[in-house]
């Protein structure tokens, strides 16, 4: 009796567990080479974009929040990265530099619903609509090739090497991940964010500086959102202007899929990582299944609203 | 006579805890019953399985004779059941009008809601209550009594027969209570079966006709209350006697901890005093006579006009919440469910975010196994009852939560601690133990500023007290020469003196 209720409560809990369980077996059923461990290396390189974007989403919707602004700055890193690298600017320089130019334009989002009351909707498509603008600015509209120079190939590793057989930005997003799990799980930040969206009042009340952590958290989604900018450009050896169109889009469904309340103030990072598990083996397997794109999408967006209708059932039925 | 309402041994469990058993409860047309009990015995579970809200386990209820099942608190308003929930339910951004008629607007055949008809009936309601507030105020702009006055309108304006209220007169001041329970006779008059949950025996014994005691979800007495003493009532209640109510240790002379000189805030109108460590000062007053808001002034959560504020002889800037933290001032909010917990989340979570600096370095990063072992601290020493430390807050019963939001101000290890309605909801034997809890900390050299409408227990615990009316000092006397009568004339006393906005 005792055994079987706690069954259940582990089911409860790990829906987007079992979802991601379920749908590989459905997949490997299908076709066997699905479990090969090339095909998964390729699912896990695949997904490594998309969830590094969506972990700093995490951040900003446990706030209560939304970051719509995260496929711009992604381009908008990119192009800024490919002309340093073609400029010949050391690896290192480059990087950093892209990365806080994300953070510092998440942080003007951040500061903008923040300090201004702008609702984050607003201030972040806002923030989407100007920094496209910029991109498209930047770059006159045109691909930005990485260059001739040593640098460049040993920027390309950083989207397209590996490491003892796993590529890069698998190793990335698994550091990202360890990092954003601490964050959330075992710091004063983290618990301040999920205050902040459990609620904003209480938070402010009980003397958390609300302002300063919302900054923050937009400020961190800028800049993983950067991050993936410049691992994309590495792998394709040169920004685009159109890079990262939609890609808020993808990365609030893993956030959602995983199980995160887009009211903010509950949600795991975990379950972030498996909504975009989910969303990449999805797309795999669509491919392998020969569906053409434009079913595609309505095939995702069939399997998200699943998720959704039955992550919201089992917790109005808890009572 | 019939009776309206008879419950039969009602079951209910949450998952594997057994909240009533076997209870029998009955309603009857033109009695108050009173329903007395412990924090977390199950009152409010009880009540409702009445209206539909949670489903008994086992179990029967005849409503007028006829078997009934409610599956949403909808069918049972319908069919004439009204009731006043403990946590306040308004929606503040509504105005006043609109969450007395929320999911019942009058409408033409057209389908367009008669504001007319709303405004005139709402204004009725409120008239009835002896309560000037416009139906067309914004809600959250009310004090938390106006609002609980408002929800009070919002049960009379249902036209029920069966009226239950779940602890309505806990923010409330004298006044307003008194005139609920005129009403409440009237009611009674009318032939209308009344539910009254409160942990304010004096009121039990003031306008109840019967009594029904619950202990640990068993029904242990149910009768008139002629037939019963209040000693009689604790012991059924809590299960052993109980003596001398409010404990009281003198305070040891000491240094003034914190000095206001003519504060001037939101509400408050040039307020000067001084409070020593050690020492427990007590605020009476009315309904909107600026306790809450001078208590978030000094805490820095309502922004100080002018004025001075010391603390141990050194003045302080406090302009957020975060500054009145880190000058050690703790705050309890008389306001739990939407300024003191986060209704979501778990109890630890709640406890320990107002101290956490406590258990986190520099770097922030939190020492769990100090955090869960403080926090288990508190849960015995106010024996908060909770399956665990990581128990979701809103599925705790009103009083513990009451003594969660106590516990999280004091993790901080605050040098002065403003409780504005700290008994809130509390049972007689916590009310105690959050007494002796009061007694210790000023033991301890705490400067305490207790903000409370239960005026037997303002004169019962604080070493002085003083009056406010109107954003005005009216008044300030030391323990022995306060008097409830002398108190109250104070608390008008401001009243003539302009209006504070
Ligand atoms: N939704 C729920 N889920 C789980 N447990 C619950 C839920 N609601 C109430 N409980 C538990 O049921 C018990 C009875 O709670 P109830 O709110 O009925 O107490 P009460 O008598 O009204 O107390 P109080 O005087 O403090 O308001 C408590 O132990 C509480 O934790
Ligand atoms: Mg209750």
């Amino acid at each position: 009796m005792k055994r079987s209720f706690d069954l259940k409560a582990f089911a409860l809990e790990n829906i987007p567990l079992i979802g991601l369980i379920v749908l590989m077996a459905a997949v490997s059923l299908y076709s066997p080479n699905f479990l090969s461990v090339d095909n998964l290396l390729n699912i896990l390189r695949q997904t490594s974009i998309n969830a590094i974007i969506a972990m700093g989403m995490t951040f900003v919707i446990l706030t209560a929040g939304i970051d719509l602004s995260v496929g711009s700055i992604l381009a908008f890193a990119g192009a800024v990265c490919a002309s340093m690298i073609a400029a010949d600017t050391p690896l290192m320089v480059a990087l950093l530099t892209t990365l806080v130019i994300g953070g510092a334009l998440g942080a003007a989002s951040g500061t903008i619903v923040a300090y201004f009351g702008v609702q984050a909707f607003i201030a972040t498509l806002v923030g989407m609509t100007m920094v496209r603008g910029l991109v498209l600015v930047y770059t006159d509209g045109r691909p930005i090739s990485t260059g001739n120079f040593d640098v460049a190939n040993s920027f390309y590793e950083v989207g397209g090497g590996y490491v003892a057989g796993i590529p890069i930005p698998v190793i990335i997003a698994g550091f990202v991940f360890l990092i954003c799990w601490y964050v959330l799980n075992n710091t004063r930040i983290g618990r301040y964010v999920y205050a902040i969206g459990g609620n904003e009042q209480v938070a402010q009340l009980a003397g958390v500086n609300v302002a300063r952590v919302k900054v923050i958290v937009y400020a961190i989604s800028g800049a993983l959102a950067a991050l993936a900018g410049i691992i994309l450009t590495a792998r394709l050896e040169s920004a685009q202007p159109t890079a990262g169109l939609a890609y808020e889009l993808d990365a609030i469904a893993a956030v959602v899929l995983g199980g995160t309340s887009l009211a903010g103030g509950r949600g795991r990072i975990t379950g972030t990582l498996i909504g975009a598990l989910i969303i990449g083996v999805l797309n795999n397997a669509l491919n392998i299944m020969d569906v053409s794109s434009y079913y595609q999408m309505i095939a995702k967006g069939a399997v998200i609203l699943l998720a959704v209708v039955l992550d919201g059932r089992s917790k109005t039925t808890s009572k | 006579m019939t009776a309206l309402l008879e419950l039969h041994a009602v079951d209910k469990a949450f998952g594997a805890v057994r909240v009533l058993r076997g209870v029998d409860f009955t309603v009857e047309p033109g009695r108050v019953v009173a329903l007395a009990g412990e924090n977390g015995a199950g009152k409010s579970t009880l009540m409702k399985i009445i209206t539909g809200i949670y489903r008994r386990d086992a179990g029967s209820m005849l409503y007028r004779g006829q078997d009934m099942q409610f599956t949403t608190a909808r069918q049972s308003m319908d069919a004439g059941i009204a009731m006043i929930h403990q946590e306040l339910n308004l929606l503040p951004a509504l105005s006043v009008g609109e969450n007395i008629f929320l999911g019942r607007e009058p409408v033409d055949r057209t389908g367009r809601i008669q504001w007319s008809e709303i405004d005139r009936e709402a204004r009725y309601w409120l008239a009835q209550l002896k309560q000037d507030i416009d139906p067309r105020t914004e809600t959250g702009r009310l004090s938390i009594a106006q609002q609980q006055m408002v929800e009070i309108a919002r049960a009379l304006s249902m036209n029920a027969e069966v009226i239950i209220m779940d602890e309505p007169t806990d923010s409330l001041t004298d006044v307003e209570t008194k005139i609920l329970f005129d009403v409440v006779g009237q009611l009674k008059a009318d032939g209308k079966g009344l539910v009254f949950i409160s942990h304010r025996l004096g009121e039990i014994f003031q306008m109840c006709d019967d009594v029904a005691i619950l202990r640990d979800g068993n029904m242990v007495h149910q009768g008139p209350v002629a037939e019963i003493d209040e000693d009689t009532l604790i012991r059924h209640m809590v299960g052993r006697e109980l003596s001398d109510q409010y404990p009281f240790v003198p305070a040891k002379p000491s240094d003034v901890r914190l000095k206001v000189e003519n504060l001037v805030a939101k509400g408050v109108r040039k307020m000067s005093f001084e409070a020593r460590a050690g020492e427990v000062v007590g605020f009476a007053g009315l309904v909107g006579a600026g306790r809450t808001e001078l208590g978030k002034a000094i805490y820095g959560a309502n922004p100080v006009r002018s004025g001075r504020v010391e603390i141990d002889g050194v003045e302080m800037q406090l302009r957020s919440p975060r500054d009145g933290v880190l000058a050690g001032i703790g705050y309890v909010t008389e306001d739990r469910k939407l300024e003191g917990l986060i209704q979501s989340h778990g109890l630890r979570r709640n406890m320990s975010l107002t101290g956490l600096f406590r258990f986190t370095g520099r770097s922030g990063h939190i020492d769990k196994r100090a955090e869960r072992e403080e926090i288990t601290e508190y849960i015995n020493a106010f024996s908060i009852k909770t399956h665990g430390i990581d128990a979701i807050v809103s599925q705790l019963s009103g009083g513990n939560q009451q003594k969660v939001s106590i516990a999280k101000s004091l993790v901080p290890q605050p040098r002065i601690l403003i409780l504005d309605e700290p008994t809130r909801g509390v049972d007689v034997g916590a009310k105690r133990e959050i007494y002796t809890l009061i007694n210790e900390l000023k033991a301890q050299g705490l400067c305490i500023l207790l903000m409370s409408s239960d005026m037997p227990e303002l004169l019962g615990i604080s070493d002085r007290i003083l009056v406010m009316s109107n954003g005005l000092l009216t008044g300030s006397f030391d323990r022995d020469e306060a008097d409830q009568e002398t108190i109250m004339r104070c608390t008008v006393a401001g009243l003539t003196e302009g209006t504070v906005e």
